[in-house]
């Protein structure tokens, strides 16, 4: 941390992402995500055969993993690493699309009615309890029941549209534990404009949970979706998911495990990744962390 | 005579609570002169902190301050200024500087930054010119290797040196006032001397004045020419220090003498005052002393004393200065007895 050009000095920015690069974790994480995002990318490259195709329905039905379908064939005699492969696209997509857009929206709402408090935080609190009063998943399956047909879009958007309070509840919990906190008293006291401290004062002190929340919001929300598709108001067949294929696999797991297993390790490698870098970040946002450096017993 | 710097006139500050009205700050009439060093005694709890947050503007609901307050700073009421200008007095024409210096600070930010920051909100520079400011001030206020120091965050330094970040990020305006809430409280006492110091030198260069508000006698005789004794949200005495200290009027500031240890003190065990400060949403009728006050007598519960002159510059809020000859009356104060037949 020695002399530095004073330009770059004046954010905090450098220094997380030096903190981050120094990280292990950050790395394998950002490689395992970054292997899933390419697999996406790259589906039709990649997966050996067309993942609606049902290739030969009197011989290839459910047949275990063999050279030439190495994670099997499903009920329809359909190659499981081509739909896996394919199910990448969907599930990464509605995944991340969500959380991004919930975090976000949860994050500004929660900062919002905790700092401002008043009327503000107490109607949009009690819209954030009336909506937890209502199970998320019968919530989603009444919307689409009256919407009718799905689109991924609109999934993606309506699973971000349900996501957001629990994030608005802890960004608000934190919000109001910094609210007083000395520092924010003392900024006031040094004319910081109120915008300036909620977005530099505040919420970099109330993000933490935020971000953790994040990460575990991704599987939440392949799973969601997971289950929206076993109910048939997902993602429908013949598209492949993640979590379609899973369901097709779920009343055969005895026999035909090979359908559960390996978009089951999918889903789970994506979310320990995405919690890896959840911690990662969590830790690289919070200076404490840092030991300190120098000990200052001689000079005060 | 020119006008004061900062003249409060009848401040009352009161919360409105789910347990009553706390009148925490009732009726304190006070002033500051230019370049003048003012210390605010009391024990905890007697409103010394709310004063000093309500001169900018800092209290929070249910604090409310009540109509007929003012508070003139420049010639301005600052009670009846504008948001927007109150933010520009804030830490440019008044700063303040707390307590705890582990918890002033914001902990996901470098000391430079945040010294940084007012410089940028105040005086508009850029953020290059914000840092070379900022490892100024750190070297003002003799912190060594400042351009290393900026880059720290605020849990790598000592207390004494987070302390000295505080003062930086008050004076970078050059303020004309520094509001000083019990800036030593929280620190070692072989540092106690060096901050103070510090304090008392930046401002004598710049001219600065000073709100010095301490629960510790001692760095009232050291470091301010006047003072104010506060107890119950009241002022009840004002003099010069060394007055005060030869001199004390009311009873209260008599106890607080009488508290403080002395080097050369034969007393086995220092006084102390029997009882607490009352409850700020129920102040007793009459003085608000008299449960603890050892001369208390009749008149003390009917009358709600006012400020009597005493002297020149010299008022106390006590019966005392129309009845000096109940002096010689000293008798057990009721907050002691009852601590007595409590135990």
């Amino acid at each position: 941390m020695t002399s530095k050009s004073p330009a770059g000095a004046g954010i905090a920015a450098p220094t997380v992402r030096r903190r981050l690069r120094g990280d292990r974790r950050v790395w394998i994480a950002l490689g395992v995500l970054a292997a899933i995002v390419l697999t996406a990318v790259f589906a039709p490259l990649l997966a050996p055969y067309d993942p609606r195709a049902q290739l030969d329905i009197a011989h290839l039905q459910s047949q275990p993993p063999s050279l030439a379908h190495p994670l099997g064939t499903d009920t329809f005699s359909r190659d499981v690493l081509s739909r896996l492969i394919y199910g990448t696209r969907v599930s990464l997509a509605v995944a991340l699309v969500a959380v991004s857009i919930s975090i976000t929206f949860g994050t500004l709402l929660g900062a919002v009615a905790g700092y401002v408090g008043g009327a503000i935080d107490a109607v949009l609190m009690r819209f954030v309890d009336a909506a937890f009063s209502i199970p998320t998943l019968l919530l989603l399956i009444v919307v689409i029941a009256l919407w009718g047909d799905i689109s991924v879009v609109s999934l993606t958007l309506l699973i971000a549209g349900v996501g957001w309070f629990t994030v608005s509840r802890l960004v608000r919990a934190e919000t109001l534990a910094v609210r007083d906190a000395d520092y924010v008293v003392a900024a006031r006291a040094l004319g910081v404009p109120g915008w300036r401290i909620l977005g530099w004062h505040v919420l970099p002190n109330a993000i933490g949970p935020a971000i953790v929340s994040a990460t575990l919001a991704v599987g939440n929300v392949i799973l969601l979706e997971a289950g929206l598709s076993y109910l048939g108001i997902g993602v429908r067949p013949p598209t492949p998911s993640w979590g379609n294929i899973i369901e097709e696999g779920a009343t055969r797991v005895s026999d035909v495990w090979w359908l559960t297993l390996f978009p089951g390790l999918a889903i789970l490698v994506t979310v320990f990744a995405c919690n890896a870098l959840g911690d990662a970040l969590r830790d690289a946002l919070d200076p404490r962390q840092l030991l300190p450096a120098h000990d200052d017993a001689p000079f005060a | 005579m020119t006008a004061p710097l900062l003249e409060i006139e009848n401040l009352r500050t009161w919360f409105y609570t789910d347990s009553g009205v706390a009148r925490s700050v009732d009726g304190v009439s006070l002033h500051v002169d230019h370049g003048e060093t003012l210390g605010v005694v009391g024990e905890s709890g007697c409103g010394k902190s709310v004063t000093a947050l309500s001169i900018l503007r800092l209290i929070r609901a249910p604090g409310r301050i009540e109509a007929g307050s003012a508070i003139r700073f420049e010639g301005k009421d600052l009670l009846t200024l504008a948001e927007r200008d109150i933010q520009h007095v804030r830490g440019n024409r008044i700063a303040m500087v707390f307590q705890e210096p582990m918890t002033a600070l914001n902990p996901v930010f470098t000391v430079g930054d945040q010294i940084a920051e007012v410089a940028r909100i105040h005086a508009g520079m850029s953020r290059r010119d914000a840092w070379e400011k900022a490892v100024e001030m750190l070297r003002l206020v003799g912190i060594p290797a400042p351009e290393q120091r900026a880059h720290e965050y605020p849990h790598q330094l000592s207390g004494g040196m987070r302390q000295r970040v505080v003062i930086a990020m008050a004076l970078v305006m050059n303020p004309a006032l520094v509001i000083a809430d019990e800036p030593t409280t929280a620190l070692d006492v072989t540092i106690q001397a060096q901050i103070l110091e510090l304090l008392a030198d930046l401002t004598k260069r710049f001219g600065t004045s000073i709100l010095l508000i301490t629960h510790d006698l001692g760095v009232v005789a050291e470091n301010c020419a006047r003072v104010i004794v506060m107890y119950a949200g009241q002022v009840v005495e004002e003099a010069t220090t060394a007055e005060l200290f030869s001199h004390p009027h009311h009873p209260y500031t008599e106890g607080l003498l009488g508290a403080m240890p002395r080097v050369g003190g034969n007393a086995e065990r220092l006084a102390t005052i029997p009882g607490t400060v009352p409850s700020p949403t129920a102040w007793p009728d009459g003085c608000r002393f008299r449960e603890r006050c050892m001369y208390a007598w009749e008149r003390c519960a009917k009358e709600h004393p006012p400020l009597y002159q005493i002297g020149a510059g010299h008022v106390s809020r006590c019966h005392l200065a129309v009845e000096p000859e109940r002096r010689s009356q000293p008798h057990l104060p009721v907050a002691a007895q009852q601590g007595v037949t409590a135990a």
